[in-house]
Order: C-alpha cells, then structure tokens, then sequence
C-alpha cells in the first residue's frame, strides 16, 4: 500500500502481478488522467444545470440567489467537457469526424450529438433568454468594451416591452424543462461510455449510466456550494443561509440516493461474485484501497452524511459560522470523493487485466499530456472562464432584474 | 425605430443552422456507408472481397511455442518491436500439482508471455515434478461475428471486411483507444509511431493475393490452420480440422462469436 502513496509522487516503472495480456502490458494506461477528468467536469455542468432547474422549474425560491451562478458554473464547465477527451486523442486534428462521419453505433460518436446538443440548444438558449432583458438594461449604462460585449450579445434584440419579456421568461422555462432530461442524458452518455464496454467487468454494468448521473447531481450541487461561499467570502458579502441550508437540504438527499445505489452496486457486483470478482476484489482492497474506501468512500460520501444529516436534524441549535463550516466541509469532501470515483472507475478498469489473472499499478506522473500538472491545468481553466463569466454577467455593477431576482431587496448577496 | 430582428427570425436562423449542420452530418454519413463498400484496403486490384470466406484456427496441442509466428508477423506487418505491441502473441500455461490432501483436482496456474513469446520460453522456476500439465496457446485477433470493437469505433475506421477481415484505416482512425478498451481478448493497440489502432489483419496484402498469413507459413508444427471457407481446396485443412476435432472459442459468454476456434483448449485459458 505504502507503494501506491508514493506512486502518486515518484515516476516508477509500472509494475505488474500475475499475467497480463502483452498488449495491456504498455507503460502508461491507454486512458489516462485526462480521461479521469472528463466524466468529472462533465458531471459538474449536469449537476449544476439541475442546480439551476430547481429554481426554474421546481420554484424552489430559498435557491434564486444561486440560480445565475449555477447557469454560468454549467457554461464554463460545459466549455471545457471536450478539452481532455481532445488532448488525449492519437490525432486531435481528425475529431471533427466525429460529428461529419459519425459512426451510429458508437458511444462516443452520439457524445458529439449529445454534448453539442445540450451546449447549443439548451445552455446557451436558456442563458440568453435569462439575461437578454439585462444585456439590453447594461449596454445603455455600460461604455467600452463591455458596452460592445452586452450589445453584441442581446443579438440584436432589444425589445424589453413587458410582453417580450414575459415571452423570454416562458420559453426559457421550456427550454428548462427540456434541459433537465437533456443533462440526465447528457450524463448518462458518459456513464454509457462506460457502462457498455462488456469487455471489461469493472465497467460493464447497467447501473453504470445511472451512478453517473446520480453522482453528477451530488457533485453539481457541491460545486455551486463552493462557488457560492467563495464568491461571498470574495465580495466580502453575507451568505444568504436560508439559501446554504436548501442547499444544504438538497446535497444531502442527493448524497443518500447516489449513496444507496452505488452501494446497490457493489452489493451486487459481492453477492453475484461473477467472473472476475476476485480480481476486482483484490484491486479493490490493494491497488484503489486510498482512492475507493478512503476517498470515495469515508471522505466523499460517510462524513458527508454524517456533516449534512447532523444538519437536517438539528440545524437550529448549530452557529451560523459553524453551519456553513460544515456545508463548506461538506461540499469540499464531496468534490474530492466524487473525482475519486471518477479515477476508480476510469483507472480501475485498467488496473487489472482483461485475462483476469494480473493487476498493475500505475504511477501518475507530473509532466507529459497525461501528468497531473496538464489535469490540473485542465481542471483550473473552468475557474478562469466562471471568473471572466462573474465578471461580465455577475457583476455588482450592473445587477440584475426579472422575475428571478425578488429576493434583491434582501441584504445578503445577490449573486 | 424598431428592431428588424426578432426573436422569431433569429430563432428561426438558428434552427436554419441547425438543421443545416445535421443535413451535413446525414449526407457525410451516406457517404462514409458508400465508402465502407468500397474502401481501401492493400487488396489487389480486381480482389472480390465477397467471393471469399477466411478463417484461422488453432491446435493447441501443437503448439510448441518457438515463438517464430510472433516474430515472422511484426517483421511481415513492420509491427512496432516494443514488448507491448503484438498482433500475434503466444501464451505458456503451467498448471500446478494440486498440494497432497488438499482435494482440488489442478493446482495453481502460473502464465507467462514474455516479450509475447517471441524470443521463445525460458525454463520454468517451477519445478519439474511440481507441473501436472503445461501448453502454449497461440492468439490473435478472435474475428468475432459481433465485433465490440468495430461497434464502438466513434469514426467507422475499423471495419468488418466481406471476407471476414476485421480491418483499421489507419488515415481514418482518430487514436481514441475506445476499440482497445472494447476487445475483449487483448488483440489491439496503439501504435506508438503513427498513434492509430492497430491489429491482426490476416496478412491481408498476402491472403488477397492467394498467399497465407506470415505465422501460418511459417509456423513448423502446423499449429496454425487458415483457409478460405467459401473455396475449399482438395482436402481442405480447415474443413478437416473442423470435422476431426471438437472446437471452442475464447470468453463465449461475451456474446461476441469469435469466428477463430480452438482445439484442445483448456478452461483455464481465457
């Protein structure tokens, strides 16, 4: 075990036990870190739209002050979905034939449907008409280059007469309610990637698209806690805590479904002992022994529990401070332990052998396109681009108006 | 004055986009079926792909494991020499004596391929009297009738030939890996040079030119049996393998129907 910590550190050659087959025997994982991250980012942008669509749709009012910041986490992470699974490819230059040559009966062909789909037709509709009528407000006030921005992005319509409004309002709720199966699907493609590899025991499993999406939501909502508390603490504002605690409330059920069928599955996958559970076993309490009982297990999803089901029962008798220390807790474990899945499904499935009689062990190294230094590189450029977006569209400046932004007159930030 | 473009008009230009782009989808994706019939592979001019049925077979009780079919196959294919990268390899199962009184009818199984089995094998650590039985198992791509591989490729780069060749268009395949992910024998990988797919194509340059495979010549114990099923020659070695043993195929509960079979397979092999 102590070999897997350091690993992680120390470029090592790769090592393996029993027999693998020649081809697998290479020096690197053929999927590597890369594609640990895009089933992750992609999962935030799913999440963080059904974030969105319990406003939206579900009316849940305590949730407007996140409703924005939970739109623009989806776009910015949505930008950056494709970027990994580019970079790892053999001959980036020939993806474009995934969309003009698609091959139907591949996974990942449809991906290319589905993600340009659920960009084009769901994120960026329902944005625009969410802030039309304030892209139209802000670029009478604003000057320079931001005046061109806001200009540029009204798309030329600038009818903010009550009818035109109440118009973007309802197709944009249209838009939500077809945006909400979009991200199950757009989620649940990734976990069918997965999912519909036979192949391969660790993967090959009918409850794979769903874990995917259920962790998606868990690490969505997560996220948009992050995003919110560090925004707050940015601008030196107040957290609106009925807001955090309806958070809160939300993060923890979702937590306890996708608790309960990801333990469905392994419950399953113990008592059925098909082929290739001893392998699967024995990489599991050796080689993911960190990533899966610690980090997803006890740091993503046990104290979670614990921290957010101590909350629900008696969050009247907790301190303000220490609530949101524990809903920042919380999300922070939650975002570590749900990469930790992603990484245990994607390298799991490569830890053993397809002969089933060898395991390896793989070393993440720091340089090269597939080292953590290019991951986290990757991981941060949604960051950047949700700043720029706050930026523009968040802006304490130029607030916001509409049917979504009641609670303005409350004193805590209105992000 | 008022705005000539409404909300009507742009969203109408968007869905105009749309629609465009799926229309160029579609008629790509006609064309790419039109290509696939008459796609270019290294056969000869003039080779009828469906007047042709190929298979390989394997007798794994001759194999002797001299290793010179891997090699003859990355020297034919210029296969990558790395210790990763085979079209052809040769496994060595050892079964183990079970241990006095433990009641087990076979011990442990020990396997080994080293460098694919190229370079032949060298002796065993274990100890002579401690092997109940050992044999070699030769493998390559399984042809399967259902091929995972082919059904995941993103592109259709890697292809079902007419004549039972599962093929990779190496100027076509974008290098995702997902068909290596998805075979589930261990038959494929990416070439480290040209950062494509890459796998046993039957020595399709030779078999459309009425050759055989370069680990079927070359192989001294007829362990490798190939032939064409729709032109059977004068007692046909393939025919005759099939009529004279009893066959099986690799992971059968897969689904997948590997057309290439074995005979003599143990259950330990998979």
């Amino acid at each position: 075990m102590a070999t897997e910590i350091t690993n992680v550190v120390i470029e090592t050659l790769p090592r393996f036990e029993g027999y693998v087959y020649p081809n697998e025997a290479g020096t690197h994982p053929l999927w590597g870190f890369l594609i640990v991250l895009y089933p992750y980012i992609t999962g935030l942008v799913a999440g963080a739209f059904i974030m969105a669509s319990l406003v939206r749709v579900f009316r849940v009012k305590p949730l407007e002050p996140v409703y924005r910041l939970s739109l623009l986490t989806a776009l910015a992470f949505m930008l950056c979905a494709t970027l990994p699974l580019l970079f790892h490819l053999g001959h980036p230059e020939r993806s474009y034939q995934i969309m003009i040559t698609p091959h139907l009966t591949s996974p990942m062909a449809i991906f290319g449907f589905v993600y340009a789909w659920y960009l084009m037709a769901v994120l960026l509709l329902e944005l625009w008409f969410d802030f039309r009528e304030d892209f139209v407000r802000w670029s009478q006030t604003a000057t320079g280059i931001r005046g061109i921005i806001y200009r540029a992005f009204t798309l030329g319509v600038t009818d903010v007469t009550p009818p035109a409004v109440a118009l973007d309002a309802k197709l944009g709720w249209i838009i939500s309610i077809v945006g909400i199966p979009s991200a199950f699907l757009l989620h649940g493609y990734v976990g069918f990637i997965f999912g519909s590899i036979k192949a391969n025991p660790w993967w090959g499993n009918v409850l794979m698209p769903i874990i995917f999406i259920l962790s998606a939501m868990v690490s969505g909502i997560a996220l948009c806690v992050f995003n919110y508390m560090f925004l707050s603490w940015v601008r030196r504002r107040q957290v609106n805590m009925p807001c955090l605690d309806m958070m809160g409330m939300f993060l923890f059920y979702a937590l306890v479904i996708d608790a309960t069928v990801e333990s469905l599955d392994l419950i399953h996958r113990a008592y059925s002992a098909e082929e290739g559970f001893h392998v699967m076993e024995y990489m599991t309490q050796q080689k993911l022994f960190y990533t899966f009982t610690i980090g997803q297990g006890l740091l993503g999803t046990l104290i979670p529990l614990l921290l957010l089901g101590t909350l629900q029962l008696v969050r009247k008798h907790i301190a303000e401070l220490n609530r949101k220390r524990m809903y920042f807790a919380s999300a922070m474990l939650i975002l570590i332990g749900v990469f930790a899945m992603r990484w245990n499904v994607v390298m799991g499935g490569q830890f053993f052998s397809k002969s089933l009689r060898g395991v390896m062990s793989y070393k993440l190294e720091f340089a090269g396109a597939e080292g953590w230094f290019m991951g986290m590189i990757l991981l941060s450029l949604p960051f950047i681009i949700l700043t720029v977006l706050i930026k523009l569209f968040l802006n304490e400046r130029f607030p916001a108006t509409g049917e979504l932004s009641l609670s303005a007159k409350s004193p805590a930030v209105e992000i | 004055m008022k705005t000539s473009v409404t909300r009507r008009s742009l969203l109408a230009g968007l869905g105009g986009a749309l629609a465009g782009l799926m229309t160029n989808s579609l008629a790509q994706t006609a064309k790419a079926a039109v290509k696939t019939v008459f796609v270019r592979t290294n056969a000869p001019r003039g080779y009828d792909p469906s007047k042709h049925k190929w298979l390989m077979c394997f007798d794994v009780d001759r194999c002797i494991g001299c290793g010179l079919c891997v090699e003859a196959c990355k020297t034919e294919n210029h296969v990558p020499q790395g210790p990763s990268y085979f079209r052809t390899w040769i496994e060595r199962y050892i079964i183990k004596r079970p241990k006095p009184g433990s009641g087990s009818a076979r011990g442990e199984v020990i396997v080994d391929s080293p460098n694919g089995g190229r370079d032949g094998f060298p002796p065993t650590l274990v100890p002579r009297e401690d092997i109940l039985k050992s044999f070699f198992v030769p493998k390559l791509c399984n042809l399967c009738e259902h091929s995972p591989c082919v059904q995941v490729c993103p592109v259709g780069a890697t292809f079902d030939t007419p004549d039972g060749a599962v093929l990779v268009d190496p100027h076509y395949c974008i290098g995702c890996g997902f068909c290596i992910q998805a075979c589930p024998y261990g038959c494929r990988f990416l070439n480290p040079e040209t950062k494509t797919a890459e796998k046993c194509t039957l020595c399709y340059h030779r078999i459309t030119r009425g050759k055989k495979p370069a680990c079927v010549e070359i192989c001294p114990t007829e362990a490798r049996i190939f032939g064409d099923l729709k032109n059977p020659v004068e007692n046909d070695p393939i025919q005759r393998f099939i009529n004279q043993n009893k066959v099986n195929t690799l992971k059968p509960h897969l689904g997948t129907e590997p057309r290439v079979l074995y005979a003599n397979l143990d259950k330990e092999v998979r």
